[in-house]
């Protein structure tokens, strides 16, 4: 059978280049995907363990880290909106007011 | 009234403060009752006190009023006594100084700042009761500081002079050096008899347990008397603290007659006195005593001899005498030195007087060479002066006959290098009264060498003569407590203190006879000396006047050593005053207060701004980096889950093994 | 190398290679639609672990919910391709070096720490809906019901942000 560790490196992989995405892309809609990205590669890891260890727990976690990000993905893509509309631009490096 | 001994010294506090703090509005009536009348009732307290002590059958009176330290096992009460000495010196004290006060209401009639005078005089008063009647050393190093104060106030009262003010800095810092000293004995005290109550101390001291420590060991008794005595050299003025007694004479003249005279210069010699079963476990400590007086007294005397200043003479006599009270002190005979302690507050009370008399004459004049032939002119202060200079002389029957031949007597019996002692006291003897009578003439004799229609000679008003007038009865009959001595009868002087020093002074009978021979034969050496002093001083000033300005110059070398006081001041200054100016400024200041303290206060306010600065590149308002920063964050917040159960179990791994 | 092995590295380097897509597209609907493979092959992975209601969820509601929610969101706002603009120097220099110390220490610590669970391979026993829905309603009830008031919450959010403003 496929050994645990696997899961866990793919899993590790996803989430750098989730990190990646979120360090480098200027779009914040893109960055938002990152970050689902990252999630996922967290629901990974929850369910390889969970299958390791004969329990459930880790699969209703994962139910529950779905529902959050569907509700955040909602809220922030309605912020993103918003910013779209002040800045009239979609580069995050434009969110700059707080400069000197 | 001695349940209330309290009251002698509370008296004088309470005319201090009352014209100090109301004085200024007042007119001088006022502020001369508030001041002489608290003096007064002071000495009337303190002839009551000792009327019931003498009715006591003159027992040891010690009171304790209250508790004021009180730490573990150490009490330091605010504990008065009375016994034999401290009828002495109280007697002395509470006396002179009123008529010392009465005597101001004259002389500083004329001076601005009158209230505050007799403040400060009044709380000198306070002080030097608080030193004689405390019964430990705390109380009486309260009084020690106190009229060191006074001290310092009194010298630098015209304050507007630059070398009055520098007088009195330089007065109290080299009591405080002497101070240094004495603190660290009482400490030493402290640590060795667990008290310093003179009851608790001198009953501990007394007890045979404690060995006698001869001469070159420094044990616990030589070393903590050593220590005292340096503090009495301060205010004693002896060698080498005692530069500042001459620069003293910037104040007015009744401050340098009651303290610098009569006083708070006593106190040292007090100290001693009252320490004596301490002094007498070592003979190291006696010998210095000794061996510091008698020095003293012969180098002051010999700067005495060229002073042109009047009162610069009574100074370096002041200081001379004080070295024969500690040469008393020194050899063993300690009620000699308290006997010659009362006649000098008498006569030299009077000399400072009677030149405040004389300067105030000639309206401010202070220069000898300015004056003379004032005896006819003001006749009262040259018959009270005379008689002041008569008895400090030795002068048979006079006051300072009987005081100054018991020291000399006492010095020549001491074991250790008497002969040298009593050779030097002699000597001095005749330079005392050289210089004495020098004064005499120099100022009262001759030819007049000041210009007439400038100065208005006159004499002073009955303020000032009252107080000369009974000082000079003082002087002539104060030593007739010991005159039956003379005729083989008893020294009723010594007598009465005998219960205080008893140990150290008895003598067996036969050795009384032979002993009383000699002292006979010394006392008549002593007043040929005299005698021959006075015949020069004669001969030098009134007889041959001109020949006095060959001799300086013939001597002189010597003439101006003296006249600069064997430059010790110059001494001191580049010894050890330029060096601590020095470090002061380029060490504490600079390096320490500008330096380390400033720069530690400051350095963290820049360390603060820096790292402000530092920080200040995360706020930077471009939300990538912000993006970095949260993945820093995260980051750390991994490591720390991951490697905190190694870090937490690893305390434990150690331990096990 | 078995069958199971074989669909595992498949559909492993198909999410890798989506996320790779996602980091390399300019254009934001591209990166959107790689996301969506990438989910898609996770579900896949869900399925080879014998997780079949966590699988059917991700497709529906991540890649049927969330991932058309993007696409809606990047259409209404036209987004094109992204300018290319670099005003952040601390990304630009901290960025690739702590993205990989990120990774590695992640895979290390989790793969290094020696755990037998990690080594042993699966045999735990395929999750059934039943039980887990009965986990779902019995011990953790509680969390069950607060998302309901999430999501609530998150309606309303997205609603009041939404809005246009009134003139």
């Amino acid at each position: 059978m496929i050994p645990t560790s696997y899961y866990i490196i793919l899993s590790s992989i996803l989430f750098g280049l989730g990190v990646i995405a979120f360090i480098f892309k200027r779009n914040v809609i893109t960055i938002f995907m990152s970050i689902e990205l990252m999630l996922n590669a967290v629901n990974l890891a929850f369910v390889a363990f969970s299958r390791a260890l004969g329990q459930l727990d880790g699969q209703i976690f994962v139910l529950f880290v779905i529902v959050v990000a569907a509700a955040e993905a909602a809220v922030g893509l309605g912020i993103v909106i918003l910013i779209a509309r002040n800045r009239q631009s979609l580069n995050v490096e434009r969110v700059d007011l707080l400069k000197l | 009234m001695l349940d209330y001994l309290w009251i002698i010294p509370l008296l004088p506090l309470l005319g201090s403060a009352t014209n100090g703090l109301l004085g200024g509005k007042w007119p001088k009536n006022i502020v001369n009752l508030v001041a002489v009348g608290s003096t007064f009732l002071s000495f009337a307290c303190a002839l009551e006190a000792v009327r019931e002590f003498f009715a006591n059958g003159q027992a040891p009176v010690h009171k304790e009023f209250f508790d004021w330290i009180v730490a573990g096992n150490f009490r330091a009460g605010f504990d008065l006594q009375m016994d034999q000495l401290t009828v002495v010196m109280l007697m002395v004290v509470t006396g002179v100084g009123w008529l010392i006060h009465i005597y101001s209401m004259g002389y500083m009639a004329h001076e601005g700042g009158y209230y505050r005078f007799f403040s400060y005089l009044n709380l000198f008063m306070f002080f030097m009761l608080i030193l004689i009647l405390g019964a430990n050393y705390v109380l009486l190093f309260v009084g020690w500081e106190g009229v060191g104060l006074c001290s310092y106030l009194l010298i630098g009262f015209y304050f507007l002079r630059k070398s009055a003010a520098d007088a009195g800095k330089k007065a109290f810092i080299v009591n405080r050096i002497g101070d240094f000293g004495f603190m660290l004995g009482m400490f030493l005290l402290f640590r060795t008899f667990g008290s310093l109550d003179f009851q608790t101390v001198f009953a501990e001291a007394s007890k045979p347990a404690w060995g006698h420590e001869p001469w070159g060991q420094f044990g616990t008794f030589t070393i903590a008397c050593l220590l005292l005595f340096m503090g009495a050299c301060g205010k004693s003025a002896q060698l080498p603290l005692y530069v500042w007694l001459p620069d003293a004479m910037e104040g007015p003249t009744p401050v340098s007659a009651l303290i610098h005279a009569a006083t708070m210069v006593t106190a040292g010699v007090y100290v001693v006195a009252r320490s004596h079963i301490l002094f007498t476990h070592s003979d190291t400590a006696m010998l210095v005593v000794a061996i510091v007086g008698c020095a003293t007294a012969f180098f002051a005397a010999t700067i005495g001899l060229v002073q042109t200043d009047i009162k610069k003479v009574l100074a370096y006599s002041t200081v001379s005498q004080l070295g024969y009270m500690f040469l008393a002190c020194g050899v063993g005979a300690f009620s000699a030195g308290i006997f010659h302690l009362m006649t000098h507050a008498f006569f030299k009370a009077l000399l400072f007087l009677a030149a405040g008399s004389v300067i105030h004459a000639m309206g401010g004049e202070q220069d000898m060479r300015h004056m003379g032939g004032l005896g006819k002119k003001i006749k009262w202060t040259y018959a009270t002066m005379l008689t002041a200079t008569l008895a400090i002389t030795g002068i048979p029957f006079f006051a300072g006959f009987f005081s100054k031949d018991a020291i000399l007597f006492a010095a020549l019996q001491n074991p250790a290098g008497g002969g040298v002692l009593y050779a030097f006291g002699l000597l001095t003897a005749l330079l005392t009264a050289f210089y004495m009578f020098r004064l005499i003439f120099l100022t009262f004799g001759g030819k007049e060498r000041f210009d007439e229609h400038h100065v208005h000679v006159h004499e002073s008003p009955w303020t000032m003569l009252g107080p000369l007038v009974i000082l000079a009865v003082l002087s002539t009959i104060g030593g007739w407590v010991a005159l039956p001595a003379l005729f083989q009868g008893p020294d009723y002087f010594s007598n009465f203190l005998g219960p205080v020093f008893g140990r150290a002074e008895s003598v067996d009978a036969a050795g009384e006879i032979a002993a009383h021979h000699l002292e006979l034969i010394l006392a008549g050496v002593a007043v040929a000396a005299a005698l021959i002093g006075l015949a020069f001083a004669y001969w030098l000033y009134l007889k041959r006047p001109e020949k006095a300005d060959g001799l300086a110059k013939s001597m002189h070398g010597a003439y101006t050593t003296l006249l600069n006081k064997y430059y010790v001041d110059e001494l001191y200054a580049a010894v050890v005053v330029k060096p601590l100016m020095w470090i002061s400024t380029n060490v504490l200041w600079k390096v320490a207060d500008v330096g380390a303290i400033d720069g530690a206060v400051n350095g963290i306010a820049t360390g603060a701004t820096a790292i402000g600065d530092a920080s200040r590149h995360t706020q930077s308002g471009n939300t990538r980096s912000y993006a970095v920063w949260v993945v820093v964050g995260a980051f750390v917040v991994i490591a720390v889950i991951f490697f905190w159960p190694i870090v937490a179990a690893k305390p434990e791994i150690g331990m096990v093994r | 190398m078995s069958a199971p092995l074989l669909v595992f590295f498949v559909l492993a380097a198909l999410a890798v290679g989506g996320a790779l897509n996602l980091i390399l597209q300019k254009h934001p609907i591209h990166s959107a639609l790689s996301l969506i493979v990438v989910m898609v092959s996770l579900a896949g992975l869900y399925l080879l672990m014998g997780a079949e209601f966590v699988a059917a969820v991700q497709i529906i509601v991540y890649g049927g919910a969330i991932m058309v929610l993007f696409v809606f969101v990047i259409m209404l706002l036209n987004a094109g391709v992204e300018e290319h603009t670099n005003f952040s120097k601390l990304a630009g220099i901290a960025g690739i070096p702590l993205a990989l110390v990120v990774t590695g220490f992640i895979a290390a610590a989790i793969t290094h720490a020696n755990d037998t669970v990690l080594a042993a391979p699966q045999t735990g026993a395929v999750a059934a809906t039943k039980d887990l829905s009965t986990m779902l309603f019995r011990e953790f009830v509680y969390p069950f019901e607060l998302t309901s008031f999430l999501i609530l919450i998150a309606i309303l959010g997205a609603l009041v942000l939404a809005q246009r403003e009134h003139s």
